[in-house]
């Protein structure tokens, strides 16, 4: 029988908790780029958040030329546009921002009527593939629902871990949940990609696989806690990171494959989503083993876990 | 762990089963669903407009102009009561948000009080509501005036009946487009979301909705003519209203119309015999016809208006012109008659559905519009097809590799897991769109994460020295820990997101949450299932290590 390639060098503990000191130092730098460029440049948003419109045309007669996209549109007067070629050469993305409304004309208005008119410009020999046409009042709304859900999301977490394991444990994994999210935005922002609901459920995902990461590591710190009771803080942390290591990086190998080939064959829809979910994959590894437990080191644990170790048998048993 | 009693692996096979036969269907041609037995699923999942190509617009409903046209009427309340009451009064107006009326003589205020208290507030729900509140309150206002004022849960009530009536009249409506099954549903408070699926052009749909097409016939001052009424005075109880062909020429037509358009049993585009210019032909409900032949036999040779009233204009101006105004030859007696309006086929088509679908309460204004053309629904589709097989090779072989025969087991599990949370989907009615294959795509990556964390414990256990058997057993036990506690809190960042979220998300929380139950299930009796009955089937005692 095939057992399978146990590749992992098992036999091997890295000293990951005594070069800490360089790993977070790392986190901390790149965290606060991350939210001086939030700071300073911002995001992009996508017209989910700020309102406008969008088109993804296709040209019916070969490539499309965008220098003639350009010409035919922005004789409109529909104010700023912006023109991108994407991975086929007859495709094509335009944007335009949100409409300011003419005297006595309601602002929704104004985006139907620009929308139409591009309608109208692009002529017979372009295909309109995609249309999005997002007012003022509900954009608003999309972003804060965004937010709170995200806050909420967070929240939650917070309180189930809290409830779980200890406040400490909580704190730490909020400290790298919000260290994985910032530096994800972070790179939005570098790399001026749209952001629109999509990337915010991109997003959640990551926070949702960064959790995973973290309570994975986490569970196995609780339990050699109960363990070995003498063992000193950083040793057995450090333990516990080698003894999930395998695991973490087995893991998080398959979901990159996976997204990876979302973003290889995924449509324009779907390649932000995907970008943000391969960065979230590698950032949320990184921060389980880098961020994590070095904080939890910091603030520190309760040392003592018998009464709870003793409850927690007590359950298991009763499960099973 | 690894003990299975005979009711617990029928269970764990039934689920199994269940989940295969709910999915099924989804991958069946129709005609082989019908002939498929009754007693299984059927249900199709259904896919989102942005996989399946379509429109979808989110209208919000005009309030403001809601509010003014209840305020209108609760003026002509007001006026009947008092009348009857012979209370006599001066001024009597509306404002942005109340009806004011000042009474002549201040000793009848507290009659005019009671008379109005008693007769125009409705209980909110209806007259066995149960409840305190009211739709509007009638307060002494300052200086001999009675203000009447809409309440805020009186105001509320009113956008519920014209949402749900809009509702009923955009479906009226948007039938005359095609066959396929568009979603029209009420989103928030005062907004409804209509969904077409297979519709690029947004067009003829916008204009079929947008406009409220409210038509009502009227009678025309018998003198005088709309340059002379805005020279002078509007006598009261008439307006003016515009010419729909000639804008410059209006007439002056009385208030309170004859007969309204919810009188109108049918309406039908048409070539009138002489002219042959497009037309539409109606006909009048019993009671308004004998109506119409009374008003029509009394007042021969003298002009009928008829009016369409489309809300506001894009300026926020009242849009309501006179189509015509015929002069009446003749006593109209049959109940039925034809509007000549300067149409052209196409506006005289789509007025005809208008008025046969009833006028909407209120304007509708396109807050969000998206549409996917069908194309790029199918390339996404494609996309996803290619994605999901190549990931799925990528990670089958990678698991095989990496685990051997106990790896297949994982997948096997990762497929059951897929099949149930397809399934469910199917038979609960939930969309699948691209945040929806999002959410599926970290189901499988935690799964397969469940999976891992379980054999890198067996394998961690046998290397502390433990038997084969009991390594698997304390792996299966020890996982369990860390993938319940990883499992609930994604759970719970899935929960708030269905809760608070909205559209895509909500789509992507449904298939993150059912996906994380079914990892809970498949990784504890699914897998476990497997190997167990892998062990039961080794012949010696001592059992090859597996891992």
């Amino acid at each position: 029988m095939f057992k399978g390639v146990d590749f992992w060098p098992h036999d091997k503990i890295f000293p990951i908790m005594q070069v800490r000191r360089s790993f977070v130092i790392t986190s901390i730098v790149v965290f606060c780029l991350a939210v001086a460029l939030l700071a300073t440049r911002g995001l992009n948003f996508g017209i989910d958040f700020k309102g406008g419109s969008l088109f993804e045309i296709q040209s019916k007669s070969g490539p499309v030329d965008i220098a003639e996209l350009r010409a035919k549109l922005g004789g409109l007067g529909l104010g700023s546009m912006q023109i991108q070629q994407l991975d086929e050469p007859t495709d094509a993305l335009i944007r335009f921002e949100q409409q300011k409304a003419a005297e006595g004309e309601s602002s929704e208005k104004a985006q139907q009527n620009a929308a139409a008119k591009v309608q109208e410009a692009l002529g017979d020999d372009i295909e309109i593939r995609r249309t999005e046409v997002v007012g003022p009042a509900v954009s608003g709304e999309l972003a804060w629902a965004g937010i709170t859900a995200v806050t909420f999301a967070i929240f939650g977490i917070l309180f189930y871990i809290w409830f779980r394991f200890e406040w400490q444990f909580a704190i730490a994994a909020i400290v790298a949940l919000v260290h994985d999210i910032t530096i994800t935005l972070g790179v939005f922002s570098i790399l001026g990609l749209d952001f629109g609901l999509s990337e915010v459920a991109a997003l959640l995902t990551l926070a949702g696989y960064s959790i995973n990461d973290t309570v994975v590591v986490f569970d196995r710190i609780r339990e050699n806690l109960r363990r070995y009771k003498k063992m000193a803080l950083d040793q057995l942390m450090n333990l516990s990171i080698n003894e999930t290591l395998s695991r973490t990086v087995l893991t998080s190998g398959t979901t990159l494959l996976a997204v990876l080939s979302i973003y290889v064959f995924g449509t324009e829809v779907i390649k932000g989503f995907a970008f943000a979910m391969m960065f979230g994959i590698l950032i949320g590894t990184w921060s389980s083993i880098f961020v994590a437990s070095p904080f939890l080191l910091w603030i520190g644990v309760k040392r003592d876990w018998s009464g709870i170790a003793k409850s927690d048998k007590a359950t298991a048993a009763a499960r099973s | 762990m690894l003990h299975f009693s005979r009711f617990k692996i029928g269970f764990v096979v039934f689920v199994c089963l269940m989940g295969v036969l709910a999915t099924l269907p989804n991958f069946l041609s129709e005609q082989t669903l019908k002939s498929w037995p009754t007693f299984l699923p059927h249900k199709q999942l259904s896919l989102g407009l942005d996989l399946k190509g379509g429109a979808h617009l989110l209208l919000q409903m005009d309030s403001s102009e809601l509010r003014k046209d209840w305020l209108k009427s609760l003026r002509g309340d007001v006026r009947k009561q008092l009348r009857d009451a012979r209370i006599r009064y001066t001024g009597l107006g509306q404002t942005k948000d109340l009806v004011r009326v000042k009474l002549v003589n201040q000793s009848k205020m507290d009659e005019a009080l009671r008379r109005l208290r008693t007769s125009i507030p409705q209980p909110i729900g209806g007259p066995f509501g149960g409840g305190a509140d009211y739709d509007v309150e009638v307060e002494q206002g300052p200086g001999d005036t009675i203000e009447v004022i809409p309440t805020n849960a009186g105001m509320q009530q009113r956008i519920t009946g014209a949402i749900t009536s809009a509702i009923e009249v955009i479906r009226r409506r948007v039938d005359n487009i095609g066959t396929a099954e568009p979603s029209i549903v009420r989103q928030g408070n005062d907004r409804i979301l209509v969904q077409y699926p297979g519709l690029e052009d947004t067009k003829r749909l916008k204009e079929l909705i947008g406009k409220t097409a409210r038509l009502t016939f009227h009678d025309v001052h018998p003198t005088m003519s709309g340059q002379e009424a805005e020279q002078s005075q509007v006598p009261l109880g008439f307006v003016v209203y515009p010419d729909a062909e000639d804008p410059g020429h209006s007439y002056v037509v009385r208030e309170i119309p004859l007969i309204y358009g919810e009188d109108l049993v049918d309406a039908n585009p048409g070539f009138d015999q002489n002219t042959s210019e497009p037309i539409i032909s109606f006909r009048f409900n019993q009671k308004a016809a004998v109506e119409f032949g009374r008003f029509t036999s009394q007042n021969v040779g003298r002009p009928f208006a008829i009016v369409l009233d489309n809300g506001v204009k894009d300026d926020g101006s009242p849009d309501v012109v006179v189509l015509s105004a015929p002069v009446i030859r003749e006593p109209i007696l049959g109940g039925s008659g034809q509007i000549s309006g300067n149409f052209s086929v196409q506006s005289a088509n789509d007025l005809a559905v208008q008025i046969r679908s009833g006028a909407l309460p209120a304007t509708l204004t396109v807050v969000e519009e998206r549409t996917v053309g069908p194309s790029l629904g199918a390339d996404s589709i494609e996309a996803g097809e290619w994605a999901a097989l190549v990931g799925g090779i990528g990670v089958a072989a990678f698991m095989i590799f990496a685990y051997g025969l106990f790896g297949i087991f994982a997948l096997l599990a990762v497929l059951v897991n897929l099949l149930l949370i397809i399934g469910t989907m199917s038979m609960i009615g939930s969309t699948l769109s691209l945040p929806g294959i999002a959410g599926l795509i970290l189901t499988v990556g935690m799964a397969v994460d469940a999976n891992v964390l379980i054999y890198e414990r067996i394998r961690e256990e046998m290397r502390n020295g433990k038997q084969p058997i009991s390594a698997i057993d304390s792996g299966f036990s020890r996982a369990f820990g860390t993938i319940i506690d990883s499992n609930l809190t994604t759970l719970i960042a899935g929960v708030v997101m269905f809760w608070l979220g909205s559209g895509p998300i909500r789509g992507f929380a449904v298939t993150l949450s059912l996906g994380i139950f079914a990892t809970i299930f498949t990784a504890f009796l699914v897998t476990r299932l497997m190997v167990a009955l892998w062990v039961a089937r080794q012949k010696t005692r001592k059992i090859p290590a597996p891992l």
